[in-house]
């Protein structure tokens, strides 16, 4: 139990480390200066949270490591992820696209999370939800402006949406370690959340003039250490310094 | 000591160890203290050693770190010694934490303040006039600017652009 416990928030701090890193590569490379800016505010939230929740992880874990353990000093099969986090960041309507899909997700997570059993727990999820509200009405923004856009900015959203589509399944498919939280009061059932997201999304996708993909094929793998071949050059980049260089400090 | 001669000395402490930490501003936003974000939460002296504790103003907010190097360089100069920086996550850091002199004190760098998070329009970004003219035609360039905390408006008035404190 207590090894779920870890697990559990661990892999909220790997969601929301991985996506953050992927935010955070359009850092001096996005379409103008003020989206540049937004982009990489939301991935410093995204990486900060990610900090809080290894921190506690690791206490949790009690082995005495830390934040930059888990964040640097794991190989893939450790990662707990979703896998539509690790996904190349595409062109800005897939990056908007998947960030729209994942804010609404967060922000209802960790909305019930706030009141979960872990009192540390729920305290990072109240500092995320505060921010949740303002990166879901900046995604939920662009995904309406470039839907109901130009034919080339729909088309390019609708591209985003048809292939992110099998990978949204994983966030509401929980396995042993959700349901042993769900039942311990820590953690929140995924298969509750699916209802709201799926009425919230639906209802922007239309109004943004998207076509909702059918339910067909879901990816899966994520949760269990079992990504897709991005994970590995992701995390190349993202560890380099620490493992050529272990406990460097600047 | 009588008792109440202790209890003197330990609130006149508490009061230079929080004027100490005056010294101690935003680093992004230089013209407010730690005290006047609200940051700073709470001070003890247990065994005449400090204690401070903070909150984080956003997750992922850098300036976070820097403020924790200040504290420990402020009152390391100030001669206190032991000195213990604490986080604490709850309750949330809020933007009514702003104290008035904060308030005050953005308006007058022209950074509008976040209007009261228990206002409705607040959070619908309506209703921000601009720091320099007045109006009310404005108009939000983008949900994120300079900072974390704060949103980039233009005025369509007086065509200039400035910053709003976002409510959390």
């Amino acid at each position: 139990m207590s090894g779920a416990h870890f697990e559990y928030v661990q892999r909220l701090g790997d969601n929301a480390l991985i996506l953050g890193q992927r935010l955070s590569e359009w850092c001096g490379h996005s379409p103008f200066l003020e989206e540049d800016i937004a982009t990489a505010n939301t991935a410093l939230d995204l990486i900060g949270r990610a900090r809080m929740l290894y921190t506690h992880a690791a206490v949790l874990e009690g082995r005495g490591r830390d934040e930059d353990a888990l964040a640097y000093g794991r190989d893939e099969r450790g990662f707990g992820n979703f896998l539509i986090c690790e996904l190349p960041r595409g062109d800005y309507a897939f990056t908007l696209v998947r960030q729209y899909l994942l804010d609404v997700y967060h922000q209802r997570l960790f909305h019930a999370l706030c009141a979960s059993s872990d009192l540390t727990l729920a305290a990072i999820a109240g500092k995320a939800v505060k921010e949740d509200v303002y990166h879901v009405r900046r995604s939920a923004d662009w995904v309406v402006r470039l839907g109901d856009g130009t034919d080339e900015s729909h088309a390019r959203c609708q591209a985003a949406l048809d292939e992110l589509w099998a990978y949204t399944g994983e966030m509401f498919a929980g396995d042993a370690i959700d349901d042993a939280m769900a039942k311990a009061g820590i953690g929140v059932p995924p298969g509750a959340l699916k209802q709201g997201w799926m009425d919230e999304v639906g209802a922007l996708l239309s109004h943004a003039t998207l076509k909702l993909p059918a339910d067909e094929w879901q990816a899966s793998g994520g949760r269990a250490g079992l990504h897709t071949e991005h994970m590995g050059r992701l995390l190349a980049e993202l560890q380099f310094m620490q493992r050529a260089y272990p406990g460097l400090k600047w | 000591m009588t008792p109440s001669t202790a209890l003197r000395a330990r609130s006149a402490a508490l009061a230079a160890l929080r004027a100490a930490l005056d010294e101690v501003c935003d680093p992004e936003i230089p013209i407010l203290t730690i005290a006047d974000l609200g940051v700073l939460r709470d001070v003890r002296i247990d065994d005449g050693c400090a204690t401070v504790v903070i909150t984080p103003t956003y997750s992922g907010c850098p300036a976070m770190h820097a403020i924790e190097d200040d504290i420990y360089r402020v009152l390391g100069a100030a001669g206190y010694r032991g000195v213990k920086v604490v986080t604490q996550l709850a309750p949330a850091w809020t933007t009514d934490w702003l104290t008035p002199v904060a308030r005050a004190k953005l308006l007058s760098v022209g950074i509008v303040p976040p209007l009261a998070s228990s206002d409705k329009r607040a959070l619908l970004g309506t209703e921000i006039c601009c720091p320099r003219c007045a109006s009310r035609q404005t108009e939000r360039v983008s949900e994120f600017g300079s900072t974390a905390c704060k949103a980039l408006y233009r005025c369509r008035s007086c065509l200039e652009p400035f910053d709003y404190f976002k409510c959390l």
